[in-house]
């Protein structure tokens, strides 16, 4: 007996119709279509596609429980082994279709799924983590590589085979780590590594950095006199007793804190919560991280209009790029409709 | 936006347009060594530069020396 698999698309792989059809409800059919046809060749006779869910990606997009909830009941219809989604390529709408159904497959019905997109497609952030994701070209020229891809990934998992490293399988690392033992340390690994960089030879890192994005300098405040500003710290200054328990390391929040009628912060009103430095100096006078006692005093000056009396504040200590971004993006927004004009980010 | 921080390579890695170096890493804004008054002129000098840097214009990643 074959494995049973399930195929997702959307309209325009379906060959409903372009963007026109983009509000079409999702379908089933049996056997496979479109795309399927190559998939199914791919897998064998070791696996089948047994049925093909159709949904426009408006559809989905718009409504994205229901049609979730739609897609998944039509998918249980057919008693799968394995479902796959796509590949959406460098389609945003589709790929986070695509992704979105993978998950809710893996999470409701607990069987493996395989999707594929471009590598820039807004679904790999968004999906990565929750499944298997091809590495595709940007456009549907990329079919005939992909498919055969996407096609073994999926009936390794089928047989229960051991899936190996993203870059042997051909999917989109999804942020999993598994310890092995190598056969030289650290040092030596890593001394080959630069040897071979010196050299202008490839090499492959063990820690790929995350890539950090550059956004552009915001126009200078004309007049500082008429500004409101306002206090943001990575340095962990919080409220005596850290009321919101702020992590010491590897933040998962940030805190929202008033200085309303506060003249300075001492060591009686409050700490720091950071776990990274000796927290001494910081404990000792709150001021040397955040600096309340000189705005308040530049505020009585008039050098500033107002500072504002509320401060943000989380530990920098192996906090996740992701975090601290979702934290950065959160304040930003509450610090605008304040209407903050200016803020001092200090770190420790 | 300022950031105000001691070890600014990391803030240029990560991208901020206007950076203020600072103290030491556990007292970026003060100097324990120092007495109270003397601190707080230290303080006051930074968070003055700080808002010199927001009056600056620039248009890339720019470090606001002393």
């Amino acid at each position: 007996m074959a494995y049973r698999v399930v195929h997702y698309i959307n309209q325009f792989f379906a060959g409903v119709g372009g963007e026109e059809k983009a509000d079409y409800k999702p379908e089933a059919r049996d056997g496979a279509v479109g795309p399927g046809m190559a998939l199914n060749a791919a897998l064998g006779g070791e696996a089948e596609i047994v049925g093909t869910i159709i949904c426009g990606d408006s559809y989905f997009a718009d409504n994205i429980e229901e049609a979730k909830k739609q897609i998944l009941e039509l998918i249980a219809g057919f008693k799968p082994d394995a479902l796959v989604a796509g590949p959406a390529f460098n389609a945003g709408r589709y790929g986070t279709a695509c992704g979105a159904v993978c998950e809710a497959v893996a999470k409701e019905l607990g069987i493996p799924t395989v999707t594929g997109m471009y590598e820039e497609n807004p679904g790999v952030d968004m999906f990565r983590k929750a499944t298997y994701i091809v590495k595709t070209a940007d456009s549907a020229r990329g079919m005939k590589d992909a498919i055969p891809v996407m096609a073994k990934l999926l009936l390794k998992q089928l047989r229960g085979e051991p899936i190996g490293r993203p870059e042997e399988e051909g999917y989109i690392p999804k942020g999993v780590r598994i310890n092995y033992f190598a056969d030289k340390i650290g040092a030596a690994r890593a001394v080959e590594m630069f040897v071979k960089k010196l050299k202008g030879e490839p090499y492959v890192t063990e820690y790929p950095m995350p890539v950090f994005d550059r956004v552009p300098p915001n126009p200078p405040i004309t007049n500082m006199a008429e500004a409101t500003v306002a206090l943001v710290t990575s340095g962990g200054i919080v409220p005596k007793g850290n009321p919101d328990h702020i992590e010491a390391s590897s933040a998962s929040k940030y805190g929202e804190y008033s200085l309303a009628g506060m003249e300075t912060i001492t060591s009686e009103t409050h700490e720091t919560a950071h776990g990274g430095y000796d927290p001494t100096y910081a404990n000792e006078d709150p001021n040397r991280v955040l600096p309340v006692d000189v705005m308040r005093e530049l505020e009585k000056e008039g050098v500033i209009k107002k500072f504002h009396e509320v401060y943000y504040s989380t530990v920098g200590n192996g906090t996740s790029v992701a975090n601290a971004k979702k934290f950065g993006a959160e304040i930003a927004q509450k610090l605008k409709d304040a209407n903050v004009n200016a803020v001092i980010v200090t770190s420790t | 936006m300022v950031h105000v921080c001691t070890i600014v390579p990391i803030s240029l890695t990560v991208g901020a347009n206007r950076i203020v170096p600072a103290v030491a890493i556990p007292h970026p804004l003060g100097d324990p060594t120092k007495t109270k008054e003397e601190e707080k002129a230290i303080r006051k000098h930074l968070v003055m530069k700080a808002l010199k840097a927001l009056q600056t214009e620039v248009e890339d990643q720019t470090v606001f020396n002393d």
